[in-house]
């Protein structure tokens, strides 16, 4: 039998270690709200590991007193899904940011997606390499002037909710550092879901790229520049909410719900199950044109990498009988020597 | 004796040989390496040793009739031990010219050569590049041609079946395999039963195939083609069970012992690559002894994933062949930093780059020893031999779970597609492998890198309470295994784990060496240069030379004796399927001015040349009493 559970805080997932980010960066407050998450999930300590790749987001598994692995640059999802299949039993988080994920790991986080491993991946967005100290990363806008280009980055940047969408993964989420009850809410959502859950959080680097989202994580202006998602809801925005997203066609565009000519049901109501294209939608809704989506894009159910591979190990064993190697090596042609 | 199995004539001669070498060869897709295979399980059935070499092209279906499509496969059976398949051939079965010209090399003066001679029609001679009939030149006198026409006949004894020409064309290989069994009395038993098995669900091209093999033994036994045929008595092998192996498959079956031994579940990372897939082939059979195969979506992912598996207390295991491993070295260097459990299968391929995926090499050593950034050192197998890659599967296991470290084992493309009888062992006589998990006291302060006596750190899995700690590839402190970029911290961590590597050669066992215990000259080798190296010393001792052989299996560490062996020797030749690294190595190590003797041409060592080189080495006949066979713990 199991004993009682202790009741567990923030501070019991704090480790030992002195926090090494600069200050102001906003690593500081994803860290601070996944520590104030995980106590909801109930689990103990022990059972919680977190695995990064390679970055300043990356010596994120060193603060948190759970198990943990600070690996080699884009692969934590590849370390994941191995330990995952091994230890099904134990909830796993990744934790990587753009260049970690879709540069040098892009090939990894997208089979990570098409598997559904069941894990969380936190996906920490400051569009620029700020380890190496400040060159352009895949999200990095074009004509972005940092040290590596300094005539503007010419690459057209990743969207990494568009990404994950096109590798059909199960949930997708974005956040805002700043926005902190939204920031712990959607993590809470992430670490709920069966198979792998993406959460892309806008995260500033007051270092080498300060304000890259600023207009989604001001006070004054984000109620007008992003826009929450709630499934089942109409796509409403704007700090009065009278603003609206209406499709026409397959092109959404932004309606006043001011004048009372456009009302709720001609708003884009928002499906977490829907079909991936119109996610896509979503997706695209980028700044300036557009509030940007935060929230869970999506949020289906399919099956589990893990659990299929283990189920394949049962069913063998079912069918075939648990493996005897004496007699799997005299099966077939054998001779005596006497 | 088998019933199904046609008696020969009494009329016709028989001649008991010692052993023979024959080489099928033909197009890729004609079915040569099938044939070959039940040639070598026939032959070791029948308790001869036997030792195969398949030698195929890179491309799955290369042009049909071309030199650079033919395929084929060699296989030597003996009355005696055997540990090479033969330098020359008794005989050579030659599917089309294509086949003929490029194999007649190897064909021995005197040999038995024989042709499809339905297939050495104007078209097949331009596929080959070939102008005139290579069966009418005037070298063809030199051996003994038996001209047979194989399509025709098949054709025949398959009519009535009314199969189309194409799939009655297809049973031709089974013909020719018929009258390579009648030439050498082998029994027709288990390729029929192969046949009923392989074509359970094609009922007319089992019969087609039947008759097809009982028609090429009965035309062996008619003709006047053939003026005997051959025997070969049962080796004396020591006694037990046998069965035919592969390298490739001991090595999995190696793998899932050392798994049950340790009592863990195996993790398999890996992404296909020649000649190291047939393995991830072999273990996915196996789900039943509850081991999970993951094919990754890239060679990284492969050893990634095994690496998070083993954090996760499962046996890791991951495999690839140069080019891959070269794409795993970060990630070797990761597991060396983190210390845990790993076996990093290499079976190595002619380089660099793609180089030649089909043929073997041995030029990986130096990059499995070095090939990481940093002082990254791992303790390095070598297997000699196919039955020989399950012994050290098992080794690399107990080393690496005993010193928390990852393992290399250097296998190779000779060794991984040839064969061998195999003495099958009791599992259960077998010693286990004891892995201890530590558990956690609460208050207690968990020191995740502290050390034992052999300066292993505990193997701490992720749901142990109070036993929480986070590993990484920053260097770490002495004990805590924090973060720590101290300049003393971080040089005593490099000798610890340099250390720790080098009191692996505590446990390995003294090297051993075949021949006298000292003399003129030590033939030191390694990995899959065994059988020729082998074969080529007792050879020199046998014509009374001064030689003895010494076989690593341990590339690093070292045994321990290895120096005081190399010091008994006046000279120490290191025969090597690359331009001399072992070599490299010795000299550096043990200050010895070693001579090498190197190829690098896809293929392994003929023991001719060794023979010639160990007699350029030594002065001749020697007292016979200096150089009696000897075994002995240096």
């Amino acid at each position: 039998m199991s004993a009682a559970l202790p009741v567990l805080t923030a501070n019991d997932f704090a480790s030992d270690q002195d926090i090494r980010w600069c200050p102001g960066c906003g690593d500081y407050s994803i860290l601070a709200q996944m520590k104030k998450m995980l106590p909801s999930l109930g689990l103990p300590l022990e059972q919680i590991v977190f695995i990064s790749g390679i970055g300043c987001s990356s010596r994120f598994p060193y603060y948190m007193n759970t198990y943990g692995m600070h690996s080699i640059h884009g692969r934590a999802p590849a370390l994941a899904t191995g330990l995952r299949v091994a230890r099904p039993d134990l909830k796993v988080f990744v934790i990587t940011g753009d260049g970690d994920s879709l540069s040098i790991g892009g090939n990894h986080f997208i089979h990570l997606l098409r598997r559904n491993v069941n894990l969380t991946l936190v996906l920490f967005n400051n569009r620029i390499y700020g380890l190496t100290k400040g060159q352009y990363s895949p999200t990095s806008p074009e004509g972005q002037v940092t040290k590596s280009t300094p005539m503007g980055a010419v690459d057209h940047p990743l969207n990494p909710i568009s990404i994950a969408l096109g590798a059909e993964a199960s949930f997708i989420a974005r956040s805002v550092d700043s926005n902190i009850k939204h920031l712990a809410a959607t993590l809470y959502r992430a670490a709920q879901h069966r198979g792998t859950s993406v959460v892309e959080v806008y995260q500033n680097c007051n270092v080498f790229n300060d304000g890259a989202f600023s207009y989604a994580q001001d006070k004054a202006t984000r109620d007008d520049t992003t826009l929450e998602l709630e499934h089942g809801k109409p796509l409403i925005f704007g700090k009065n909410r009278d603003k609206g997203i209406r499709l026409n066609g397959l092109h959404p565009e932004v309606v006043s719900l001011a004048d009372g000519s456009v009302s709720h049901d001609d708003l884009l109501f928002h499906d977490e199950k829907a079909e991936s294209t119109l996610v896509h939608l979503l997706a695209k809704m980028r700044h300036p044109q557009f509030p940007e989506p935060i929230g869970v894009f999506r949020d289906i159910e399919i099956p589990i990498f893990e659990d299929q591979v283990r189920g394949q190990l049962d069913s063998a064993i079912a069918k075939r009988g648990a493996g005897d190697l004496n007699k799997l090596f005299r099966s077939g042609d054998t001779w005596e020597v006497a | 004796m088998s019933t199904d199995t046609p008696q020969a004539h009494a009329a016709k001669q028989v001649q008991v040989v010692s052993g023979i070498t024959v080489r099928l060869a033909g197009d890729s897709g004609d079915g040569m390496q099938l044939l070959g295979t039940q040639l070598t399980n026939t032959s070791a059935l029948a308790g001869n040793d036997v030792a195969t070499f398949p030698d195929f092209p890179a491309e799955i279906r290369a042009p049909r009739g071309t030199r650079a499509g033919v395929s084929g496969f060699q296989v030597q059976f003996a009355a005696h031990e055997v540990h090479t398949p033969g330098d020359t051939l008794d005989a050579l079965v030659a599917m089309n010219p294509a086949a003929l010209v490029t194999n007649i090399g190897d064909l021995r003066k005197g040999g038995l050569l024989i042709v499809n001679e339905d297939s050495f029609e104007d078209k097949d001679l331009k596929l080959a590049k070939l102008t005139t009939s290579p069966l009418d030149e005037p070298w063809v006198e030199n051996y003994r041609l038996a001209k047979v026409p194989m399509t025709k006949l098949t054709r025949t004894a398959v009519q009535s079946l009314g199969l189309g020409v194409k799939e009655a064309d297809r049973c031709r290989n089974f013909f020719a395999m018929g009258m390579v069994y009648w030439l050498y009395g082998r029994d027709l038993d288990a390729t029929l039963r192969f046949i009923q098995a392989k074509f359970s669900k094609l009922p007319d091209i089992q019969e087609a195939n039947e008759r097809a093999l009982r028609a090429g033994w009965a035309f062996g036994e008619t003709t006047e083609l053939f003026g005997s045929s051959y025997q070969v008595e049962p080796a004396t092998l020591p006694k037990g069970t046998y069965r035919n192996i592969m390298g490739n498959q001991a090595m999995a079956w190696g793998l899932m012992t050392a798994a049950h031994l340790s009592g863990k579940e195996m993790f398999y990372g890996s992404y296909p690559i020649t000649p190291a897939s047939d393995i991830l082939h072999e273990l996915s059979k196996y789900k039943n002894f509850g081991i999970c195969t993951v094919q990754a979506e890239d060679e990284i992912a492969a050893i990634c994933s095994t690496i998070g598996a083993a954090y996760g207390g499962a046996m890791g295991v991951t495999t690839s062949s140069g080019p891959g491993i070269a794409l795993k070295a970060e990630a070797m260097g990761l597991a060396v930093m983190i210390e845990l459990p790993l076996l990093v299968i290499d079976v190595q391929r002619g380089g660099p780059s793609t180089g030649l995926p089909t043929k073997t090499e041995q030029a990986d050593l130096l990059q499995l020893l070095f090939g990481r950034n940093g002082e990254a050192p791992v303790p390095v197998l070598a297997a000699r031999s196919p039955g020989d890659c399950f012994d050290t599967a098992v080794e690399a296991w107990r080393i690496a779970t005993q010193f928390m470290v990852p393992v290399v084992i250097l296998s190779d493309g000779y060794i991984a597609n040839g064969s061998e009888p195999w003495a099958i062992p009791d599992v259960n006589s077998l010693k286990p492998i004891t892995i201890t998990h530590p558990t956690g006291e609460a208050g207690e302060k968990f020191l995740p890198y502290s050390r034992d006596a052999d300066l292993a750190r505990p193997w701490a899995i992720p749901g142990t309470p109070e036993l929480m700690h986070r590993v990484g590839g920053l260097e770490k402190q002495d004990g805590t295994g924090d973060v720590s970029y101290d300049a003393a911290n971080h040089e005593k961590m490099v000798h610890i784990r340099a250390q720790k590597v080098a009191n692996v050669a505590k446990i390995i066992p003294p090297q051993e060496v075949i021949g006298p215990s000292e003399g003129e000259l030590l033939v030191l080798s390694w990995g899959g240069t065994y059988g020729a190296c082998r074969t080529a010393v007792l050879k020199g001792i046998e014509e009374g030379r001064s030689v003895a052989h010494c076989h690593l299996r341990h590339m690093n560490p070292f045994p321990s004796n290895l120096g005081q062996i190399l010091g008994n020797y006046e000279s120490v030749l290191i025969p090597e399927l690359n331009l001399g690294q072992l070599r490299m190595l010795i000299r550096a190590k043990y200050l010895i001015d070693a001579v090498g003797y190197n190829r690098v041409q896809g293929k392994p060592f003929s023991v001719s040349e060794l023979v010639e080189k160990i007699a350029e080495m030594t002065s001749g006949k020697q007292n016979m009493a200096s150089s009696k066979l000897t075994s002995r713990a240096g």
